[in-house]
């Protein structure tokens, strides 16, 4: 299993040891890390819940076709679930392969269609006291909407 | 703010071209009229029938709470007129009583589809691309500018819709506004209805994430219904909890696989409802 959601901290020297393959001349490695702002408000903490049975299918679909379009030799990815503190690793994405070119496109490929297509919803607690599902409470009525709240990173 | 919804069976047609009361047309051993009474109750808290003053006792009338008639005129808009006139401020889900077809997930999906700010909502006709007037939700609005249209000497209650600023909905089950005028139509929804097996009732599995976990108060459900596609499903429990999420704005799984809007439901089923999604 390449994708997976991880209920405590994420562990990413084992993810880089999991990756190590000797055809590979290199590794690249994202981070999401949880900002204490968003869309101009405090961010005190946050919570990930995913709709696990799906999510993990998704998961492994993106790191497929992450493998079809780039010619790399691993792909991992953990997302966290559960509460999370400001600071606090809430993704990880690492790609090992021949050339760096390939592993730093792959790694953004899997990111980029993560935020996009996997099924887990962010609940941002703020230090106003308020609280909301991003992307489904200040847009609730506006249409389907594609634009990227880009929360970490 | 929206007006209260009430529900207005029209009981009161002469049924001519049936030559006889089509209320009491029976279908799977029930009556039209309790069949539709039963029906707008299951979603509204208070249903009346409209009836014309010298039908008030009739049996199969006498029972249910009524609207008689008490403006001059004929046909259907009489009795919206007079449901308008004793609750000015409420809207009305106006329900024809020759609709054997008309289903809960049907009813629930216009109900979550109303605009309070039109004159009306109203299915699209299958058949013509024109409002149904006798399926449709009508706001305190539609009443003075329905004197005004029967004052000018029309009696079309479409006619009327096509003119005004009607939302129209789209049907998710093509036959459900079928009526029947006519003793060989008769003959035919009955044998219909005999040959289905029965309103299909399903159990299905609803999981709720997120927002819509919140809205709905539970993590999961067993959802019994009748709705045939995930899109009918959504209608219903939209009717019911309210959601702040359109149903554009959501993607549905059916068993853990995402799975299109339209596809048929079996019994068993797991749904869920992914609002938009926020990762990373």
């Amino acid at each position: 299993m390449r994708f997976r959601f991880a209920a405590t901290a994420i562990d990413t020297n084992l993810g880089r040891q999991a990756l190590q393959d000797p055809a590979a001349g290199g590794y690249a490695s994202f981070e999401g890390w949880v900002r204490d702002h968003n869309e101009g408000l405090a961010v005190r903490r946050l919570e990930y819940e995913a709709f696990e049975a799906l999510g993990l299918k998704e998961g492994e679909r993106i790191l497929d076709e992450a493998a079809a379009r780039f010619p790399i030799a691993k792909a991992l990815c953990i997302h966290r679930i559960g509460a999370l503190a400001v600071g606090e690793l809430a993704v990880w994405v690492g790609v090992s392969a021949v050339h760096r070119g390939e592993a730093f496109d792959a790694c953004r490929y899997i990111i980029d269609e993560v935020k996009h297509r996997l099924p887990i919803w962010k609940k941002e607690y703020y230090e106003n006291g308020d609280s909301g599902w991003v992307n489904c409470e200040r847009c609730a009525t506006a249409p389907r909407h594609t634009h990227d709240h880009d929360h970490v990173a | 703010m929206s007006a209260p919804l009430q529900g207005l069976i029209l009981a009161g047609g002469l049924s001519a071209r049936m030559q006889r009361d089509k209320a009491a047309l029976t279908y799977l051993g029930k009556s039209q009229l309790d069949r539709v009474f039963e029906l707008a109750s299951r979603h509204l808290s208070k249903v009346f029938i409209s009836v014309r003053a010298e039908q008030t006792a009739e049996p199969a009338r006498a029972a249910k709470p009524q609207i008689v008639d008490s403006v001059a005129g004929g046909g259907p808009i009489v009795g919206i007129r007079s449901a308008f006139a004793q609750h000015p401020e409420t809207a009305w889900l106006v329900l024809a009583c020759d609709l054997p077809f008309l289903t809960d997930s049907a009813l629930a999906h216009l109900l979550a589809a109303r605009d309070p700010l039109r004159i009306a909502t109203a299915y699209r006709s299958t058949h013509d691309g024109l409002p149904e007037p006798l399926c449709a939700i009508w706001e305190p609005a539609a009443a003075q500018a329905l004197a005004a249209h029967q004052a000018a000497g029309r009696t079309c209650p479409r006619k009327f819709l096509i003119n005004s600023n009607t939302k129209l909905v789209e049907p998710l089950e093509p036959r459900a506004l079928d009526n029947i005028n006519t003793p060989e139509e008769y003959i035919e929804a009955g044998r219909a209805l005999d040959a289905a097996p029965g309103p299909h009732t399903m159990q299905l599995k609803i999981q709720y994430y997120a927002l819509l976990r919140e809205q709905a108060g539970r993590s999961e459900e067993t959802w019994e219904t009748t709705a045939a596609t995930p899109a009918a499903v959504y209608a219903e429990l939209n009717a019911r909890y309210r959601f702040t999420l359109a149903r554009e704005q959501l993607r549905v799984a059916v068993n853990s696989e995402f799975s299109d809007w339209t596809r048929a439901l079996h019994t068993g089923d797991a749904l869920v409802f992914i609002p938009p999604v926020a990762g990373g």
